[in-house]
């Protein structure tokens, strides 16, 4: 197994107190899987794609531990950390329009990064020529900067660049989020096919936009409120979704063939809980149809059949 | 590229004249007549001698002729290297005069430009990763940048030259002796140059440092920054690419600063009595020697749109989007 994350808990300093934003998950990615996180803003989901590579510095790892290729990732110690980082672990990131150094030839910079990993630019260039023209990109990029290429072919750039050098796991955060829909489904499906070639050995897509998911993802991660909700196959999660919180996720997106004119698309009443002082119990109690007095006591997940997690009283 | 250097000729070269014709007219709008004042200062009674002597030295100085024609003999000397004769130091041609005094000028500015320049970006650079130095530095940048030059100047004059007596307080040189080519001299000239520098570079080194450290700072927590650090990527490339893209403002900073920092040098020269092109403008204020105030002016306007224009050459080679923002975007 690629991945195994066990009871992670990072949380985020503020005056006011710890806002516990990814509060004890647990869960594994297996080789080869591509794993999709939705959820709605404030979940904890880019939180946790930025807990596996970096944290930033007002995160603070309070407990749990990740285990990737049988390592466990020293999260908490920036430079040690950084002996995994892009060989083992490699982000792309939400800002893949201003991930690169404006006043830097494209080639330069990689080279640049090579070197401080010890990697000979001129040995990788065949390899990074040919991964260039699977992208669908001239290999003259490389000669040119930043702002001379359209949004898309940053984000494919920044697609080769993070992959270059084979990691196990890729963190993709909102990586189709900025784009058009026609350039969604290039990435989408470079990301994919980067799986298929072997590139990357397994992946991490996080984003609020399951439509998307559902085109990449092998499984689907639904995070609620810091907590994991359920984790299923991404069909599982489209057609036959168990946690109440999935269902209703699942049945705000508007669907082809219904007439909106006639019925209203539904969405989910109220907000999430304070992070600060999270209630004990099930989070997404106060929202939730079925909520009944075991509710006060946190759901375990648990696997309620082959490959379906999920945390709730409610399921059987 | 060419298509720019093109456009920025012509706007140079209009800005130029402009100047050329502002520096020409500014001190005839001055009140007092030169002309009056040098027939006053040769103390004669007699009418036709008076008479006589304004009609010559208008005939002299070519203000006989029409406004127009004085305009155009202005442009046709200038490109002769003939900047008239001095008022003030009759009859001493104005480009000698001026050229002894460019030395001393430049002497002091172009160091205390560039080094408190290439000081400064280094120690504001450094503020920005040591929290122990930026609580010193910030607040002695804050405070030092703050002091007017004359003011400065005047603390320096005291501290180093009258209370300690480490350096003299006025003058180029020392009074009793000639400009020669000798070790002495040039001793003399460095210990007499020490102070009007320092003034001027302490002043301009806290804003640079200042500058530079929040500029580095915001650089090292944009999006560029956080990818590298994500994939790996050591402090020290990191911090190289935050330096160099801090720099592209603090270049333009430069050449803004190369065009105000003359009055800070004119007060500097006052203070310290300082013969450089400062002090000429004073004087040549002071004696309505229009001739020698145009001279002046000409050269510091000359040395202003000199830097600027090579300044401006500069940063298309250091950042690629200026270049692209000018010819069109090749992709």
């Amino acid at each position: 197994m690629a991945l195994a994350v066990n009871d992670l808990k990072v949380w985020y300093r503020t005056r006011r107190g710890d806002v516990k934003a990814l509060d004890g998950v647990t869960f594994e990615v297996a080789d080869g899987e591509i794993m999709g996180i939705a959820g709605e803003s404030g979940c904890g989901k880019t939180t946790l794609g930025k807990a596996l590579i970096r944290l930033d510095t007002r995160m603070k790892h309070v407990g749990g531990t990740v285990v990737l290729d049988d390592d466990e990732l020293p999260l908490a110690d920036d430079a040690a950390m950084r002996r995994h980082r892009y060989r083992e672990v490699s982000l792309i990131p939400q800002y893949a329009m201003s991930a690169m150094n404006p006043t830097r030839k494209i080639g330069r910079m990689i080279r640049d990064l090579l070197s401080a990993h010890n990697v000979r630019y001129t040995e990788v260039l065949p390899e990074l020529e040919r991964r260039l023209k699977l992208v669908g990109l001239e290999t003259d990029v490389l000669g040119r900067y930043p702002i001379e290429l359209s949004g898309g072919m940053k984000q494919r750039v920044v697609l080769v660049l993070s992959t270059l050098l084979n990691p196990s796991l890729l963190i993709g955060d909102e990586v189709t989020s900025a784009l058009d829909v026609s350039s969604q489904k290039a990435v989408a499906r470079a990301l994919v096919e980067f799986r298929d070639h072997g590139f990357v050995k397994s992946m991490i897509v996080i984003t609020h936009d399951i439509s998307v998911l559902f085109q990449v993802a092998d499984t689907i991660l639904v995070m609620y409120a810091g907590h994991l909700a359920e984790k299923a196959p991404a069909k599982t999660i489209i057609s036959a979704p168990l946690h109440p919180y999935t269902k209703m996720l699942i049945g705000a997106l508007p669907k082809v063939g219904d007439r909106y004119e006639e019925q209203q698309l539904e969405g989910i009443e109220g907000r999430p809980p304070s992070l600060l002082e999270p209630p004990a119990g099930c989070r997404f109690r106060d929202r939730c149809p079925l909520a009944h007095d075991k509710c006060a006591e946190a759901p375990p997940f648990r696997e309620v059949s082959e490959g379906h997690h999920v945390a709730c009283w409610a399921v059987s | 590229m060419r298509g720019y250097l093109a456009r920025k000729t012509l706007v140079y070269g209009l800005t130029f004249v402009v100047a050329v014709t502002l520096n020409w007219l500014i001190p005839r709008l001055m009140p007092g007549d030169p002309v009056q004042r040098m027939v006053a200062r040769a103390a004669v009674q007699h009418p036709e001698t008076i008479a006589s002597m304004t009609d010559y030295y208008e005939r002299t100085f070519g203000l006989d002729l029409p406004v127009w024609q004085q305009y155009l003999n202005y442009w046709a000397a200038l490109f002769r290297g003939d900047l008239g004769t001095s008022v003030w130091l009759f009859p001493a041609p104005v480009s000698q005069v001026v050229l002894d005094a460019v030395p001393y000028t430049l002497g002091i500015m172009i160091p205390a430009i560039l080094l408190s320049w290439v000081v400064g970006n280094s120690v504001g650079a450094m503020a920005a990763r040591s929290r122990w130095l930026d609580n010193v530095a910030l607040p002695i940048g804050y405070l030092i940048t703050a002091m007017p030059y004359m003011w400065l100047a005047i603390l320096l004059a005291w501290g180093f030259g009258v209370a300690l007596g480490w350096f003299p307080v006025a003058g180029g040189y020392d009074f009793g002796l000639v400009p020669q080519w000798s070790w002495s001299f040039a001793l003399d000239l460095l210990q007499h140059w020490v102070l009007p520098f320092l003034s001027l570079f302490l002043v301009a080194l806290g804003g640079w440092a200042i500058g530079m450290r929040n500029l580095i700072i915001y650089e090292l927590e944009s999006d560029y920054s956080n990818y590298l650090a994500a994939l790996g990527a050591p402090k020290r490339l990191i911090r190289k690419y935050a330096f160099r893209n801090a720099m592209l403002p603090q270049i333009t900073g430069l050449a803004l600063q190369l065009g105000t920092i003359l009055g800070g040098a004119l007060v500097t020269e006052i203070v310290f009595a300082y013969p450089g092109l400062g002090r000429l403008v004073l004087s040549a204020i002071q004696n309505q020697d229009f001739f020698l105030l145009q001279g002046t002016l000409l050269f510091v306007v000359i040395g202003v749109l000199l830097a600027n224009f090579v300044i401006d050459i500069v940063y298309v080679l250091v950042d690629p989007r200026t270049r692209t923002g000018l010819t069109g975007a090749t992709a």
